[in-house]
């Protein structure tokens, strides 16, 4: 039986077993996030689309929706948090825009001009990282990683080749390659894997290409991810109906 | 002395690009030089920063002269803007990060190519480097961020535009980069 809930004082249908994020998504309503991309089982780590339902925080991307929910996204508080997620994932990491190839349609870089984040604020990490170049036709680049574990869900779920996994703990968690050297070469890692294409940052990029489309005309030089971004094709569906 | 406000401005471990961009608002420079007094900038060459009611900052802090010129200028405006991708988080100067300064220094001086007549440069006149490069928030206070490698000069002349009115500092999505 579909049901409806609210979200920011807006109806939303749902079906049966649909999340708060897929709901609102099919109903072409955006909420910030990172880990999450429909195509995958949520994975509820990045805490972006964190929402309060009836009051309480929760993500959306792994609550299920309920009849008559009352779901708050896009108030103060929440973007506060969001923004403050946001600065921490900047400081972590090594994310310099201005010398990205990412940059422009980077996810990460959307989804903080879409919190209004005007800078990292924080105390820097400046962590030391890797950039694995060995792969003939990918490189990653650890330094831009934010453990989205999108490219881990892709190549055990997709692609049948678990190639990558997370490991450590905490501040020390960190992305790591099944091969015998632990290189991206020596993977079975091929540019044709659901994995190479799912990295919402510059962290697992193509190689022998880069900066190929021009400031202006990159996907969110124009429009925020809210409008271009993973929501966009339900929105399209919903007028094609 | 007018009643116009004081604004200066200085580069540290920048490379000019946001003080070209604060140019590139183009002929609004007029309406900008009715608004407001220029102390210690570039364009003016004054050396020392007077009392000011905004001060713009471009670039990291990476050695000493970097954090005494920042912390004159915050001594001295009441208002600190940190202008672009070096100033707020190191930029392209902070990927020296990833490696020691000694590192650094003989990758330029003594091993890099094509150098001649090899030797760390230690005339007392040149600031000392810190070990790190770092976002000037990490020194002093700062009361505004303007992302952007360089922030368009649109970007520039929205904020002080809304500064200096007084209204709340507002920006259109496509004014806003960290690139």
């Amino acid at each position: 039986m579909s049901g409806q809930f609210i979200i920011d004082h807006k109806p939303v249908p749902f079906e049966p077993g649909q999340t708060i994020m897929d709901a609102a998504m099919a109903a072409g309503i955006y909420i910030p996030h990172l880990c999450h991309n429909p195509e995958f089982h949520p994975h509820a780590s990045c805490k972006l689309c964190t929402v309060k339902i009836n009051g309480r925080p929760a993500s959306a991307c792994t609550t299920q929706a309920a009849e008559g929910a009352v779901v708050e996204s896009e108030t103060d508080e929440l973007m506060d948090d969001r923004r403050i997620l946001l600065k921490m994932l900047f400081v972590e990491g090594n994310h310099v825009c201005p010398a990205c190839e990412k940059s422009g349609r980077c996810q990460l870089q959307a989804v903080a001009y879409y919190c209004n984040m005007l800078a990292p604020e924080f105390t820097h990490f400046y962590p030391q990282r890797d950039v694995d170049a060995s792969h003939p036709d990918m490189v990653i680049d650890f330094n831009r990683c934010i453990l989205c574990n999108l490219c881990v869900r892709a190549s055990r779920d997709v692609d049948g080749k678990d190639v990558f996994a997370i490991s450590g703990r905490g501040i020390g968690s960190h992305l790591i390659i099944s091969s015998p050297s632990g290189r991206l070469g020596d993977s079975a890692f091929d540019a044709e894997d659901k994995a190479a294409q799912v990295c919402p940052v510059g962290a697992i990029m193509l190689k022998h290409q880069g900066y190929d489309v021009p400031i202006g005309q990159r996907l969110y030089d124009q429009e925020p991810v809210s409008v271009v971004g993973d929501v966009a094709k339900y929105v399209v569906k919903k007028h094609d109906q | 002395m007018t009643n116009k406000t004081r604004v200066a401005t200085a580069s540290l471990a920048g490379c000019f690009g946001c003080h070209m961009s604060i140019l590139d608002i183009d002929e609004r420079i007029i309406q900008l030089a009715d608004l407001v007094e220029f102390d210690r900038t570039p364009i003016t060459d004054i050396k020392e920063v007077g009392e000011c009611d905004v001060g713009i900052i471009e670039g990291g802090v990476c050695n000493a002269d970097n954090v005494e010129v920042l912390k004159e200028f915050r001594r001295n405006c009441k208002i600190l803007v940190s202008l672009g991708a070096c100033s707020i988080n190191g930029g392209i100067p902070a990927m020296r990060n990833q490696y020691t300064l000694k590192q650094c220094l003989e990758e330029s001086y003594l091993h890099g190519i094509g150098v001649e007549d090899a030797q760390i440069p230690s005339d007392p006149e040149i600031p000392l480097l810190l070990n790190k490069l770092h976002p000037i928030h990490e020194v002093v206070w700062v009361d505004y961020f303007l992302p952007g490698c360089p922030p368009p000069a649109d970007t520039i002349w929205t904020f002080l535009e809304e500064l200096l009115s007084g209204k709340p500092i507002e920006f259109a999505y496509r004014q806003i980069r960290y690139d």
